[in-house]
């Protein structure tokens, strides 16, 4: 469901709705870290159609950040110009600035091979190539020259431990990657990135195919990495962002009745609590509690 | 009964046996004539086999097992299907070793680097090549390569005398424009555009999102190929490439005119030779006697069971890469 | 700006280029492949180049309808091709028009009655089977079932050439028959049509085009074929315009009897036939395309 009106009023309810509260577990706000991605005034378009107009944010280090908002908002697209994945689709063009560390990730000299190494992405349908599991884990290193078969088995093994992997699969790393379930095949794909040893970990909607449990353990997961890289993950699923996100960026649609068009903006951007607690834009509140979306 | 997935809307409901009556004349005889079309396959194939096993008879009879399997073919007395074998195999292999790279080259190129709108005046361009008759690359190849190769097969020849494997390859005294290397080059030409488009076929249907997997890990261009799309095309590829060598073998008129004209087994790739299907072309029209006539057959024969062998072989690789990539 | 900034450690880190042997090793790749694109450009031009260059020096329309053929020694200018187009058209033309409507009502079968029986499927498999074998075979085929009792003549080159045709004309018609939405058929079952009305009023019509592009293309791969013709229809010096009695000829025979020969007027022929029948391909060939064209607009 979209925004239906691009105004600013909202209807008030003769009840009070109730607030998605911030559960116990989520993470104390703690003093923010360093920037890792500097997001400023960017909209990102395909072709001449703009997919996101004017997105400013801060993306900081060691941080989930989460980006939520209803379908065509733009948050994927806005996720995959963090590690140029949009210069795959012809025609995409990113106006405005975005940057990785202080350096301009769309600097003339920045190779985008690179940008991938250091800001890795994990999909929504898990994609193991069709080799072993072993095979799938070294892929990355090995690209990158790693060779040695005793290093690259303690790096299958790193990775496999630290996806919460290695108990169920080190008897078989040998079998093809196809053959996991759902949840292994994601947590295979997590492994898969976190080999080369990234700074960041872009997750599109990693749990939307994934049953409640195989989600739960992916939650896990992220909660224990964060010490170590920085996770920018897109969900559908707010309860979700709750549960692991430090910051929440509430993306929506914005439709032009005249031109007939819409594009994606980002609504408001702030502490995983303060959004869904005390949301400032009253789109935020009404997507959060719910009427929306 | 064959195994219907969904009901046929054409029969009553209820009804098991679809030929049942009901079904009015002309709707039957329809379905009949469509079955007896289908069938005609099957039939032609069967009828090729008994047909020419018939005719070769006394060629089987009188040469025996031993006359059969040596090398020599003269049209008088020795009638061995060895030396024509060895040609047929030897041109065909030169024509995968040149045209392999060369088609997957394209594959590649068409799926990977040329985007897809732009890919379309280069795919003619490989169907240019497919619609030239066998007869003109024949032509062509006699009139214009096999002379301009003499002379380099010629220089090769000298360049290479004496040193050990390459003398015996490509060096020798009867060197000639006309040769098994002649025949590969042409058949390479030939058979690229079957392999090139049966693996852009097969190359096409790896999934975007694999690819993406590996770009994001950080891949090149070259790297997401050798990693996402390799893995996934491998069998399709193979089918391809076998499906190029049982072309190459049957390949006829363009072979006869550029392979020369002796049979024999040797080493030498840029000496004469022949191929199974160039001896029948070209020496059918003096083949009087039985038996020399009989043995011509024998080899057309000879020459079928060898490529529906290939061609199964390939179809095999090409449905079980096609079924893995609806599964997996 | 140099692409450098610090991590948390406070290391450098470095967005250019990767390493100088991955983003070489990529180049390489990607020139060997336009290479490869290339070299099998080379053949094709030079091939057309020549075919025109020294074809068009045969071409005249006593070259084209002549119907003398004459003997190898002679030079250019004396008699003409004339038998072998006539040849080439009526065998070919013949062939199509066994080989086609089998072909569809063929494939037919296999999309609209088949299923997923076992008939069926072997049909299918043997069908692209059948397309790999040799087309000498076919002629060895005929000659043997036909020729011997009945002597040569251009229709046993016909049928020869039908053998060829039929598995190609099956396969492309099913795979264009598939793509017709079941939506087409469920609708005009539902007006209580029985299936071979079906298929003829509404599932041919859909799938038309490209079985008409199909079928082209497998007539333009016919009239390129001299193998089969080889033990089937013999040769002559004059037309024969009994395409059902006596011996004939046809353009690729003649090219590849003047090919084989020495002399230059032969060969002047040879090119001046090649140029013809290459015409006459690519002319069926881009009737196809225009068709498959007129195809993909009307699904839009």
């Amino acid at each position: 469901m979209e925004e239906q009106q691009d105004q600013l009023k909202v209807q008030q309810d003769a009840e009070v709705l109730p607030k998605l509260a911030v559960p116990e577990t989520a993470p104390a706000p703690a003093a923010a870290g360093a920037s890792i991605f500097d997001v400023k005034n960017t909209s990102i378009y395909y072709g001449a159609f703009r997919a996101v107009t004017d997105v400013s944010l801060t993306v900081h280090e060691n941080e989930i950040t989460a980006f939520i908002g209803p379908s065509g908002c733009g948050k994927t697209t806005v996720l995959r110009s963090l590690n140029r994945m949009n210069d795959l689709i012809p025609g995409a063009r990113v106006e405005g600035d975005i940057n990785y560390r202080g350096v301009p990730l769309y600097g003339s000299d920045v190779s985008p091979t690179a940008v991938r190494r250091r800001i890795g992405m994990v999909f929504q349908k898990a994609n193991p190539f069709p080799k072993s599991i072993y095979d799938n884990i070294a892929y990355g290193p090995r690209i990158n020259g790693i060779r040695n078969k005793g290093k690259l088995d303690e790096i299958v093994e790193r990775s496999l431990k630290q996806a919460a992997l290695w108990d169920e699969v080190k008897d078989r790393l040998n079998k093809s990657g196809l053959g996991l379930s759902g949840g292994q095949a994601q947590r295979l794909c997590i492994a898969r990135t976190l080999a080369v040893e990234p700074d960041v970990v872009l997750m599109d909607e990693p749990c939307s195919a994934l049953d409640p449990i195989a989600t739960g353990r992916i939650e896990d997961l992220m909660r224990e990495i964060k010490s170590r890289y920085t996770i920018v993950i897109v969900t559908h699923n707010m309860q979700q962002a709750t549960r692991v996100s430090d910051r929440t960026a509430f993306y929506s649609v914005l439709r032009d009745e005249k031109n007939d068009t819409r594009t994606g903006v980002l609504v408001e951007y702030g502490r995983t609590a303060q959004i869904f607690e005390d949301p400032h834009d009253s789109r935020t509140q009404a997507y959060v509690t719910g009427r929306m979306g | 009964m064959s195994t219907m997935t969904k009901a046929d809307p054409a029969t009553p409901a209820g009804s098991a046996n679809p030929l049942q009556r009901r079904r009015p004349l002309g709707d039957r005889g329809f379905q009949l004539v469509a079955l007896v079309a289908g069938l005609l396959v099957l039939i032609i194939l069967v009828l090729i086999t008994v047909t020419t096993a018939q005719q070769s008879t006394t060629w089987f009879t009188t040469a025996g097992f031993k006359g059969i399997f040596s090398v020599s073919f003269d049209g008088n007395t020795h009638f061995g299907a060895m030396g024509v074998l060895y040609g047929t195999v030897i041109s065909s292999v030169i024509g995968l070793i040149v045209g392999v790279p060369v088609s997957i080259g394209i594959a590649l190129l068409l799926t990977q680097v040329v985007p897809a709108r732009l890919a379309r005046p280069f795919v003619y361009v490989i169907d240019l090549l497919a619609v030239v008759p066998s007869v003109v690359w024949g032509l062509w190849g006699i009139i214009v390569l096999v002379p301009w190769l003499q002379k380099i097969y010629h220089d090769i020849a000298s360049g290479v005398k004496g040193i050990p494997v390459l003398d015996s390859l490509f060096g020798g005294d009867a060197v000639g424009g006309a040769s098994f290397f002649t025949a590969g080059l042409i058949l390479a030409i030939m058979i690229t555009p079957i392999i090139s488009s049966l693996s852009r076929e097969v190359i096409a249907t790896v999934p975007d999102i694999d690819k993406e997997g590996a770009y994001a890990l950080g891949a090149t261009r070259w790297e997401m190929i050798r990693g996402a799309v390799w893995p996934h095309s491998q069998g399709g590829v193979v089918g391809a490439i076998l499906v190029g060598f049982g072309r190459a073998m049957g390949e006829t008129i363009a072979v006869a005119l550029v392979i020369g004209d002796s049979v024999e087994v040797t080493s030498h790739l840029f000496y004469s030779g022949h191929s199974i299907a160039a001896i029948i072309a070209l020496q059918f029209g003096e083949a009087t006697g039985g038996e020399f006539r009989s043995a011509l057959i024998g080899l057309g024969l000879f020459l079928f069971v060898l490529t529906i062998g290939v061609n199964l072989v390939a179809r095999w690789f090409v449905e079980r890469a096609a079924r893995r990539a609806r599964g997996a | 700006m140099m692409a450098a900034a610090s991590n948390s450690l406070g290391q450098p880190v470095d967005l250019r280029e990767p390493s100088g042997w991955r983003r070489s090793k990529n180049q390489i790749m990607t020139i060997l492949m336009w290479l490869a694109f290339v070299i099998v450009l080379i053949p094709l031009a030079f091939v057309l180049v020549t075919l025109v260059a020294k074809g068009a020096d045969a071409i005249s329309l006593q070259f084209l309808t002549n119907s003398t053929i004459p003997p190898n020694v002679v030079p250019l200018g004396v008699g003409g091709m004339g038998a072998a187009v006539v040849g080439t058209l009526e065998i070919t033309g013949f062939a199509s028009l066994l080989a086609i409507p089998l072909g569809v009502l063929g494939a037919v079968y296999l999309n609209e009655y088949g299923g997923n029986g076992i008939l069926a499927r072997l049909i299918s498999f043997m069908s692209s089977v059948m397309t790999g074998v040799p087309s000498i075979v076919m002629g060895l085929f005929i000659y043997i079932i036909w020729v011997l009792h009945f002597g040569y003549s251009g229709m046993a080159g016909s049928f020869a050439l039908a053998c060829l045709m039929l598995p190609i004309v099956i396969r492309s018609s099913y795979e264009m028959l598939r793509l017709v939405p079941d939506s087409l058929r469920q609708g005009s079952y539902a007006l209580g049509a029985t299936k071979a009305r079906v298929t003829v009023t509404v599932v041919l019509p859909a799938a038309l085009s490209g079985i008409v592009s199909g079928a082209l293309l497998a007539v333009a791969r016919a009239a390129g074929e001299t193998a089969p013709l080889i033990f089937t229809i013999l040769t002559v010096e004059q037309t024969n315009p009994n395409l059902f009695s006596g011996p004939d000829t046809s353009l690729p025979l003649q090219i590849f009897s003047n090919a084989q020969s020495a002399y230059v007027g032969a060969n002047a022929r040879a090119w001046g036939a090649a140029l013809t029948l290459v015409a006459i391909t690519f002319i069926l060939m881009i009737v196809a395309r225009i068709v498959t064209a007129l195809f993909t607009r009307n699904t839009r």
